[in-house]
């Protein structure tokens, strides 16, 4: 019988080798797939993994998307390391955007240097503002975040349609329901020549910094570390609950403001009905793959991001549905999720040993 | 990390620098072979939507039956409207398409912004009003098939209650509820229009519950500008009538579908392919209705009287032959103001930017 | 325009239909969060059971085939959720969200050739003399059976884990899994269990959408309803009372917005649709804000992972 056996601290190897054996099951189970569905394999994977990188206008273009994803994750990670359970990073970037852009159109044509700076400002106070609700609930009413963070984002969504069908419509658009194209003094300079890779690319590293300080060198990474493997012991640190829910909720909408204006500012160019193919939401799964630590988030967020430009580019070249590309990133997902049980346990073949000592494992391990 | 990645950068810069060197020596030997022409399209939602990119990814099945291995064709479905379409459109460029259709207004810009980086190949964007060199645009009068709707509406309906069922309030859905309306009224005075929004194109359950909606609040008439066959679905349970939306719906409402507008891009995707082929491809603005055959009707179901037949069948004889248009005066807004004199007929500018309801219609227009 | 006691009717009965796919869904999520696991991926396992349930109804002309069909399918996701997070310790919010993903793409992937295709749904059954009462009995008894099955489900979840010792276990699991265990109770097994009974529900949820309340198949056609259904195990505090009342308290409000606007109220139809989440957080509010029910109620471990032998 094969049987799970917790190793006394995380294996360091096995956290090398895990993502690798789950690429090599997703890959033989892909090989399945493919064969079934009758799209040649080969061709396959190459579209999958290896076309989206192979130029270097498909590398800036990993950069766009994963730039959003990284930035948000590293903030969950965060919170979740510190059981403050934000699912509305969605809406934080929403919100985030609409301020951030609403600022642009309201000095349009205005051709100062204040200008992109002021929308970033604007960006990240609108992302907070839209988080300081559920941390507000949460900690004067216990009111749980999972669910009124995840409420505002239907509500953000539906306040950027109506504005973007109402005051901040573009007036010479014919009515249709998009601003007008932000002005080159509120767009984000590009960092590489011919491709749309923004600065926006850099804040996401910048923020991958910020959190790998936070979490390695302050009281606060302290706090979190202790917090979850006894809970409330962050107080010893000087760390109530309550103040980890603030920071938490505040740094999360902070840096999905951020990436919301970086969207509108950068790559979209102005305000639409949707600014983000759920960056929010996709960020959480990246927060887990990267096992709620900025360097591993910062991988995650890579490889998220190839797996949705891999199902593009295999719609392009194989005529594959895009319903495959999501079954194939589902399966990635689960096999890099179930490969990570391999750091922290071994497999071993035999019975149970009697004798058993109970105990779940809190914080971070949701 | 940061420092390997960027090595890795470089060297892939190289292998690419060869990858395109091989390409371009490819391509320019290749003019020769006579390459199939490859068209891609880039879908706002899934091709199994049963509405609008269903009938958009018809036209790309109706270019392959046309040219056979001619043609290569390509799409790409549920693209987002925001980051994502602008790559998505660069990629379909980069990778050799000659011809490339972007289906909803929402990829105006990145089409356009596309189209400035690869002059050579063709663009064709829908319902935009963006144009270019090698951007066209194009869109069908989906208003005069309203038209026709309004009138069978109007003679039929008991309760002289007709419910619309909306999904965003943009010019285009006005545009067809004003047009409904004022056909309607003109062989019915009594009848009223009522709009219920449901700020989604495609929202199977919703649409149900809007439909339902209006017809427990009188409405005998279920027309609607969502996709989904659900609105008539719930017109016949409850034994009412509708129109179908963008496809043939009877399989779905047998008894309670009138008629139904179809989307027909087929011929007009075809053409645009043979320009390419021929090389005679110019940008244009195409604004096709009845008269094209863009806009397309569906059999009359079983429940229509020969004399609503032969009424809609007339709109739609007046409006290929000029002599009836969805907006001819005199036309009164909701405050019974006349907007638009007897006698004249509004223009293509108006019509495009349409923002306030015609008399008849109930409610005021949400902003 | 005068509202009778037959349009009352009617709207009662749209309220019905709009609410039973959510209370599906709450109630199998409701049973296993009280286990101690938070499934994220209610929206998949929906969309796999609405697919494979139409599918089969369509395909063998039975509805019975195709319900059993579509809480399978449910089931056959929540088993691969169950192994990822019981067994193999991942994590339940990550692997939720990407449950979801793997069931659009899935439901998608196999309804391909089911597009287009008409359904004539499950039938009304109307209960004998009792749908003859007026307005109730109008409004309760003639519905089609799915909806007479969500009442029953909710009562029995409901007397299920208030009065017998099965879900008295439940409750232990999900409240302290290492006290469970200790008294001999297999905690891994239990949350097996519920999340198949949540994956079941979810597929009964997807049913009722492609076969009774739109009946037909279109890809993503749950629209949200999954997410909505995990927001209302919260907004319940985790009873099965309330959850009933607050999935018909959603679909009420749902389709009354859509009545003031026909009515031609002014209100920009954005803001509408926003009523029904900023209704939710201000009753969740009021709720938690008296404190005593929620921590009574919630599932102390829910999403914790549980190892018997560390």
């Amino acid at each position: 019988m094969i049987r799970l056996q917790p190793r006394a601290e995380p294996s360091k190897l096995m956290g090398y080798i895990a993502p690798l054996i789950a690429l090599v099951i997703t890959l033989l189970s892909g090989m399945v797939l493919f064969a079934l569905l009758g799209v040649p394999v080969g061709a396959a994977f190459y579209a999958f993994f290896i076309e989206p990188v192979s130029s270097l206008y498909g590398l800036s273009e990993l950069g766009v998307k994963a730039a959003p994803l990284i930035m948000i994750a590293v903030a969950l990670s965060i919170g979740y390391r510190a059981n403050v359970w934000n699912i509305g990073a969605e809406g934080q970037l929403i919100l985030g955007g609409i301020c951030g852009g609403a600022v642009a159109l309201y000095f349009y044509e205005v051709d100062a240097w204040y200008v992109l700076p002021l929308m970033m400002l604007a960006g990240v106070i609108g992302g907070m503002l839209w988080a300081a609700i559920p941390a507000l609930l949460r900690t004067q009413f216990n009111a749980n975040e999972i669910l009124t963070s995840l409420m505002l984002t239907y509500i953000a969504g539906l306040l950027l349609s109506l504005l973007v069908h109402g005051p901040l419509r573009d007036p010479d658009g014919f009515n249709f329901p998009e601003s007008r194209l932000l002005h080159d003094a509120a767009t984000l300079p590009i960092i590489m020549q011919g491709t749309r890779l923004h600065i926006g690319a850099l804040t996401a590293l910048f923020i991958v910094v910020i959190g790998w300080v936070l979490l390695s060198r302050t009281m606060l990474g302290f706090a979190l570390k202790v917090n979850g493997q006894a809970p409330n012991a962050g107080r010893y640190a000087g760390f109530t609950q309550n103040r980890l829910i603030w920071f938490s909720l505040l740094f999360c909408g902070a840096c999905a403001g951020l990436a919301g204006l970086n969207e509108v500012a950068g790559p979209i160019g102005q305000l639409l009905p949707s600014i983000s193919p759920g960056y929010g939401f996709t960020a959480i799964i990246v927060a887990f793959l990267g096992r709620l630590h900025p360097v591993g988030v910062v991988f995650a967020g890579l490889v998220m991001a190839l797996s949705y430009l891999g199902g593009e580019s295999a719609q392009i070249s194989l005529n594959l549905p895009v319903a495959v590309t999501g079954v194939f990133q589902g399966m990635l997902l689960f096999f890099l999720l179930a490969a990570d049980v391999l750091i922290n346990y071994r497999v071993v073949w035999g019975r149970a040993r009697t004798a058993r000592r109970p105990s779940s494992e809190h914080g971070a391990s949701l | 990390m940061f420092v390997s990645s960027v090595f890795k950068a470089a060297s892939l810069r190289k292998v690419s620098l060869a990858l395109v060197a091989a390409l371009l020596s490819f391509s320019s030997a290749s003019v020769l072979a006579a390459d199939p022409v490859k068209v891609g399209f880039v879908y706002v939602g899934p091709i199994g939507d049963h509405g609008w990119t269903y009938r958009h990814d018809v036209g790309r099945l109706a270019i392959e039956a046309e040219f056979g291995d001619k043609v290569e064709t390509t799409f790409v479905e549920s693209v987002s409207e925001g980051a994502d379409a602008e790559r998505v459109i660069r990629k379909l460029a980069s990778d050799g398409h000659d011809l490339i259709f972007t289906t909803s207004f929402g990829y105006m810009n990145p089409t356009n912004k596309v189209a400035k980086a690869f002059p050579d190949v063709k663009f064709e964007h829908a319902t935009g009003y963006k144009r270019a060199d090698n951007v066209s645009t194009y869109s069908a009068r989906f208003y005069e098939g309203r038209a026709v709707l309004g009138t069978m509406a109007g003679m039929m309906t008991k309760s002289n209650v007709i419910g619309y069922i909306g999904s965003f309030p943009i010019p285009e859905v006005v545009r067809g509820i004003n047009a409904f309306t004022i056909a309607m009224r003109k062989v019915n005075p009594e009848a009223e229009v009522r709009v219920v929004w449901v700020n989604s194109w495609y929202d199977p359950g919703k649409e149900s519950d809007a439909a339902k909606t209006l017809i427990d609040q009188g409405a005998d008439i279920i027309t609607q500008h969502t996709d989904s066959p659900a609105p008539l679905q719930a017109a016949q349970e409850r034994g009412v009538m509708g129109f179908g939306q963008a496809s043939d719906m009877s399989a779905f409402a047998p008894e309670a579908q009138l008629t139904s507008i179809i989307d027909d891009w087929n011929e007009y995707y075809v053409e645009r392919t043979r320009a390419v082929m021929d090389g005679n491809w110019e940008s244009q603005d195409v604004w096709d209705g009845i008269d094209s055959g863009m806009v397309a009707f569906a059999e009359y179901g079983a429940n229509v009287p020969d004399d609503v037949k032969a009424a809609a069948d007339a709109i739609k004889e007046g409006i290929v032959d000029g002599s009836f248009h969805p907006f001819q005066g005199p036309i009164k807004n909701q405050a019974g103001e006349e907007v638009v004199a007897e006698g004249a007929v509004l223009g293509d500018d108006v019509l495009l930017g349409m923002d306030y309801y015609v008399e008849g219609v109930q409610g005021a227009l949400p902003k | 325009m005068s509202i009778d006691s037959s349009m009352l009717v009617m709207i009662g009965l749209t309220i019905i239909s709009a609410a039973t796919p959510l209370v599906f869904a709450a109630i199998g999520e409701l049973v296993v969060e009280k286990s101690g696991v938070l499934n994220l991926g209610v929206e998949g396992m929906m969309l796999a059971g609405a697919v494979s349930g139409f599918a089969v109804a369509h395909l063998t002309g039975s509805a019975l085939l195709g319900v059993l069909t579509g809480v399978g399918a449910g089931m056959l996701l929540a088993l691969i959720f169950a192994f990822l997070t019981l067994s193999l310790r991942a994590s339940q919010v990550a692997t939720g969200l990407a449950l979801t993903i793997f069931g659009i793409g899935l439901s998608a992937l196999l309804g391909q050739p089911l597009i287009g295709i008409a359904y004539e749904g499950i039938p009304n059954y109307s209960v004998p003399y009792l749908a003859d009462i007026p307005v109730l009995g109008q409004l309760l008894f003639q519905n089609d059976l799915l909806v007479y099955g969500s009442f029953a489900l909710v009562l029995a979840v409901s007397l299920f884990l208030k009065y017998t010792q099965a879900g008295l276990i439940v409750r232990a699991v999900g409240d302290s899994p290492d006290a469970a265990h200790a008294l001999g109770y297999p905690v891994l097994r239990v949350r097996y269990l519920a999340t198949l009974f949540g994956g079941a529900c979810a597929g009964l949820a997807g049913c009722y959408l492609s076969m009774a309340y739109a009946p037909m198949w279109a890809e993503s056609m749950s629209a949200g309803r999954g997410w909505i259904a995990l927001a209302l195990v919260v907004f319940a505090t985790w009873r099965p009372g309330r959850l009933l009342f607050g999935a018909y308290f959603f679909g009420g409000i749902t389709i009354l917005q859509l009545h003031a606007q026909a009515f031609g109220i002014i209100v920009p139809s954005q803001l509408m649709s926003m009523l029904p989440y900023i209704a939710t957080i201000a009753v969740l509010v009021l709720i938690s804000s008296t404190g005593s029910s929620l921590r009574r109620n919630a599932p102390a471990s829910i999403g914790q992972a549980f190892h018997p032998t560390k």
